[in-house]
């Protein structure tokens, strides 16, 4: 009861503030009324009375104001006294605080933009019904792929997911009338859809019941924005047949707008069933058990089941399956669960690996801007010691001064956390839109939502609490009296402060980013200048794949050959070469090679796992990949003639110790051919940049057939001029033939992507805290200047030196400076391990990193401090001595 | 006039509960009654009056309502909550008790130190 009503209290007079002011008002007039009629009895006029009355009260405003803190209502009172307050000392001193708040705004952004891309990678659950229990396999190292009777098995005998669908992500040309064009396709199993519980915007999806063996099932479901961009949200597109790679398929639904496969980064065009892998990769895989070239198996674990007794249903289904199979050995059939979201552990480790690494980044950031603003907060608080004092002597609490000072803290993190959540929406939506790739469908929707909202105005409010906690001990420390009395007379302390402390972490903070970003810088530029085995200056890339226009068997050598005569009549044109694969674009085949007196061919007697490529004759010479010995090839080399090969060192290192061994003699394809090698050319990068060397071999393409086709076209000039004489070339000989020209440099962004985004993000980090650690040395420099004018003016004037004076102002600062950048250095230096994960080659024990940070640091000093020493040497004594 | 003494702090608290413990009592009344009931021997500023009540309000010790006086004007009344007459009951053994051992303190003859 008495909670109940002291609780009442409490709320009424904090929400009905007026209420109580007004009833307390009444009452104070009713006392002096009361005693006004007491006055007028013993003889007063009215008149006199009330104004005996009131003299007697008091300060009826001191009283009021008193009795409202004695009710305990007057939280909301005077926290809205606080704020207006603290909005008018920051109004007063209008450079603190844009330099606080933008500072904090470029802070808080940036933790925003790490975490809204994080958020959209990592933590948001697929657009996807009951995201929670959808699981992709992994096998073994081969990541998601699977064989497609492999699938078939597990869907079959597990026990423990609802349904499992499979996916394959390929290309392919639409014809809907007369342009055929290029598109990005998933080939799904008949249950996809249904598996992942997806309801159609349009018409209808596929089902399990569509599918009757190859090529049974021409059907098309289109993606909401191929819909969108390609058919104009024609809703008349159900039935209608289209040409895919030249066969007839029907459209007959679109996907809903959300959907886009499980894959978060993936825009695929349309969805076709995977049973008609044959008209779309022009060969049938659908029977070999050995081939794994499915992309991915997704589905939700059944009710009940967790992850790890899926897995061990798996791997028994797997033991089963290696017992049926012995002669289809391709190692263990083991698997693991992983997210689909980033295919898995073979993206989702190392962009993780990344967003944790910036997100740490980013929130030393955050660190780094609270110890700045903590230094300039304590420093305030130091200037404004006599204001604070004579709060203090005027009788307001320690904590009510605290509190104040935590209120303009807050005020100015949130306004820069409000700035910060303004930006990070701009660049977030800008990211959503970028699609760094253009020739692939990917791009990331890493729109802000609640969550990223949420983190951003949280970590304002924590900045500012730990800002707005730096004066705090200078607040309990000040006297009143003491204070009033010396006036600022700035006496400043030999021993090392807090804010001391403050800024050497701040600094070191900063050193360490600047460090990272060095090392980022030297990963990518050792990226671009590494040796590729290739040189992509000066080359037009072609690609095109012929099943695509209808090429098949006996058809696609003579169409390939005429392609190369045709580009290498261009004028300009240096050489022309063919390569089924190109390197470094999105990998290539591999496979295992055998010794050639290896007779039991099972994956775990080769001799060496590698690439392998068919190449035309010209190939080497168009790519300039350095023949080390032996011949290149000759269209001679074709059926008809013995197998031949050529090996990079790499693999005549591996499989037959050295390259003279190699030359001329035979190793075995994973069929059982044997093949001599009649050429050994230097190792090149053939996945990653990052990659140890690998052994890869080069095939004649008469005896090594492939639809995949990259025309290698070097220039003598400027690659981009031939573009357009070989698009009319190519459109000449064959007008259905879908295909695309790039530089071979755009073309490799993929493989530079990683270096690129981590070079970029790790030197817009390092970028901001040079920009802290100059505004904070600079601020330390300034300041702890103006406080030691007097100081100094007396040196001048007893005669010091130049030197001297400088030693004075700004030897602590300096002091501080150096302290910081060495330490920062350090942790570079112990931070290198995290930073290998993401950065090509990341080492700073390179000594151009080392020396790099050094001068950077150097250079920041000199900047930050340069004019605070300005104003030291143009100190005037007579000047300070006439304002004392 | 007898000459008026300065409170001991925490002390208006009991004398304001002590006299509305007599019967319920608007503000100046409170001020009228410790004066009668002290022989006017206490100065209590007017104003300081009201963060006490207030205080006491909040404590729950008092609840407040409006009503007429006997002047026939509007006022505040206080009276005691029961958990007030119980604080009252204690503060006035604690006081009593500080009284008599400062009181025996001050008595105490050199000697017996």
């Amino acid at each position: 009861m008495k909670l109940l009503d002291s609780l009442r209290f409490r709320l009424s007079t904090l929400f009905g503030r007026s209420r109580m002011n007004r009833d307390l008002e009444d009452e104070l007039r009713s006392h002096i009324q009361h005693r006004s009629d007491d006055l007028e009895r013993s003889g007063l006029s009215r008149r006199e009375a009330e104004r005996r009355a009131r003299l007697e009260f008091g300060g009826e405003a001191r009283f009021a104001e008193e009795t409202k803190d004695a009710a305990g209502g007057t939280l909301l009172d005077s926290i809205l006294q606080d704020v207006r307050y603290g909005l008018r000392m920051l109004r007063k001193s209008p450079g603190f605080t844009a330099v606080a708040v933008l500072t904090l705004a470029l802070a808080i952004g940036a933790n925003a933009v790490v975490f809204g891309v994080l958020n959209a990678m990592i933590l948001r659950p697929l657009n996807v019904a009951d995201p929670d229990s959808l699981y992709a396999i992994e096998h073994g190292n081969d990541n998601g792929f699977q064989s497609y009777p492999d699938y078939l098995d597990l869907r079959e005998r597990n026990r423990t997911f609802a349904d499992l669908a499979a996916f394959n992500v390929s290309q392919a040309a639409i014809d809907s009338g007369d342009n055929p064009s290029h598109a990005w396709i998933v080939e799904v199993s008949g249950n996809y859809f249904d598996a992942l519980h997806v309801q159609p915007y349009l018409g209808r999806l596929l089902h399990s019941s569509d599918e009757h063996g190859p090529n049974s099932a021409p059907y098309i479901v289109l993606g909401y924005a191929y819909w969108h961009s390609h058919f104009q949200d024609d809703r008349g597109v159900v039935g209608r047949v289209v040409r895919l790679n030249k066969n007839p398929y029907t459209i007959i639904g679109v996907a809903p707008p959300q959907f886009h496969g499980t894959i978060v980064f993936l825009q695929p065009d349309f969805y076709v069933p995977l049973v008609n892998e044959q008209q779309l990769e022009g060969a049938d895989f659908l029977n070999l058990r050995g081939y794994r070239w499915i992309f991915d198996t997704v589905g939700h674990l059944k009710p009940g089941v967790t992850p790890a007794q899926a897995t061990a249903d798996l791997n028994s289904v797997g033991a089963q399956l290696e017992k049926m199979y012995p002669k289809d050995d391709h190692g263990r059939m083991t698997f693991d669960l992983a997210r689909p979201n980033l295919y898995g552990n073979f993206l989702g480790r190392p962009v993780k690996a990344f967003l944790t690494a910036l997100m740490l980044l980013a929130a030393m950031i955050l660190l780094a801007a609270c110890a700045n603003l903590g230094n300039l907060f304590a420093a305030r608080a130091a200037d404004r010691s006599r204001e604070l004092a004579m709060r203090l002597a005027l009788g307001a609490t320690r904590s009510r001064v605290i509190r104040q000072m935590f209120t303009e803290a807050l005020l100015i993190s949130l306004l820069g956390g409000a700035l910060g959540i303004w930006g990070s929406i701009i660049l977030l939506n800008a990211l959503s839109t970028w699609q760094p790739f253009p020739r692939f469908p990917l791009n990331m929707p890493v729109h802000p939502d609640v969550r990223v909202y949420a983190i951003a105005v949280l970590l304002s409010i924590l900045s500012g609490l730990l800002f707005g906690a730096a004066p705090v001990r200078q607040v309990f420390r000040t006297q009143p009296y003491e204070a009033i009395k010396s006036g600022s007379s700035g006496i400043l302390g030999r021993r090392i402060t807090a804010r001391d402390l403050l800024l050497v972490a701040q600094i070191a903070i900063c050193a360490l980013l600047v460090t990272s970003s060095f090392v980022a810088l030297r990963g990518l530029s050792r990226s671009m200048t590494t040796d590729f085995g290739f040189v992509p200056q000066n080359v037009l890339l072609v690609d095109s794949t012929l099943t695509m226009a209808g090429y098949h068997g006996d058809a696609v050598l003579p169409m390939q050959k005429r392609m190369i005569e045709a580009v290498q009549s261009i004028p300009g044109v240096e050489s022309v070469g063919l390569i089924d694969q190109a390197p470094l674009i999105g990998g290539g085949n591999t496979s295992v090679y055998f010794k050639d007196d290896t007779a039991d061919l099972r994956p775990s007697n080769a001799a060496a796992e590698g690439y392998e490529y068919g190449i035309s004759p010209d190939y080497l010479h168009a790519a300039r990949t350095t023949l080390l010995a032996g011949r290149s090839f000759t269209w001679q080399d074709d059926l008809k003639s013995p197998r031949v090969a050529i090996v990079n060192q790499e693999f005549a290192r591996r499989v037959f110790g050295s390259i003279p061994a190699a030359l001329g003699h035979n190793f075995k394809l994973v069929d059982g051919t044997r093949v001599q090698v009649v050429g050994v050319v230097q190792n090149g990068k053939y996945f990653s940049l990052a990659e140890d060397p690998l052994p890869a071999i080069f095939l004649p393409l008469p005896q090594y057939p492939a639809n995949e086709t990259f025309l290698v076209v070097r220039s003598s000039a400027d690659p981009q001029r031939l573009a357009p004489a070989i698009q009319s070339k190519l459109r000449g000989l064959d007008s259905g033939l879908p295909f695309y020209i790039q530089t071979w440099q755009a073309a490799l962004d993929g493989a530079l992507f990683p270096a690129r985004v981590a070079t970029m993000s790790l030197g817009v980090l390092g970028g901001m805290g040079a920009v802290l650690s100059i505004s904070g040395i600079f601020g330390f420099a300034a300041y702890s200047l103006s406080r030691r004018k007097r100081d100094l003016g007396i040196r001048i004037a007893l005669g010091a030196q130049r030197k001297e004076v400088l030693k004075a102002a700004l030897g602590r600062s300096v002091q501080v400076f150096a302290f910081g950048s060495v330490a920062g250095l350090i942790l570079g230096l112990l931070a290198s391990r995290v930073l290998a994960l993401i950065v090509y080659q990341a080492t700073p024990r390179d000594p151009f990193v080392l020396a790099g940070v050094v001068l950077t640091m150097m250079f920041f000093g000199i900047l930050a401090t340069w004019i605070p020493a300005q104003r030291a040497l143009s100190v005037d004594p007579l000047m300070l001595l006439r304002e004392e | 006039m007898a000459p008026q003494t300065q409170l001991l702090p925490g002390t208006l608290d009991l004398l304001i509960l002590r006299a509305v413990s007599l019967g319920p009592l608007h503000g100046y009344g409170i001020l009228l009654r410790i004066g009668q009931i002290s022989g006017n021997a206490l100065l209590i500023e007017q104003g300081a009056l009201y963060p006490g009540l207030f205080r006491l309000v909040r404590q729950g010790l008092l609840k407040a309502s409006w009503g007429t006086s006997e002047n026939n004007r509007r006022a505040k009344f206080y009276e005691l909550t029961v958990a007030g007459r119980k604080r009252l009951r204690e503060e006035t053994e604690n006081w009593n008790r500080f009284a008599a051992a400062v009181g025996a303190a001050l008595a105490a003859e050199p000697e017996e130190a």
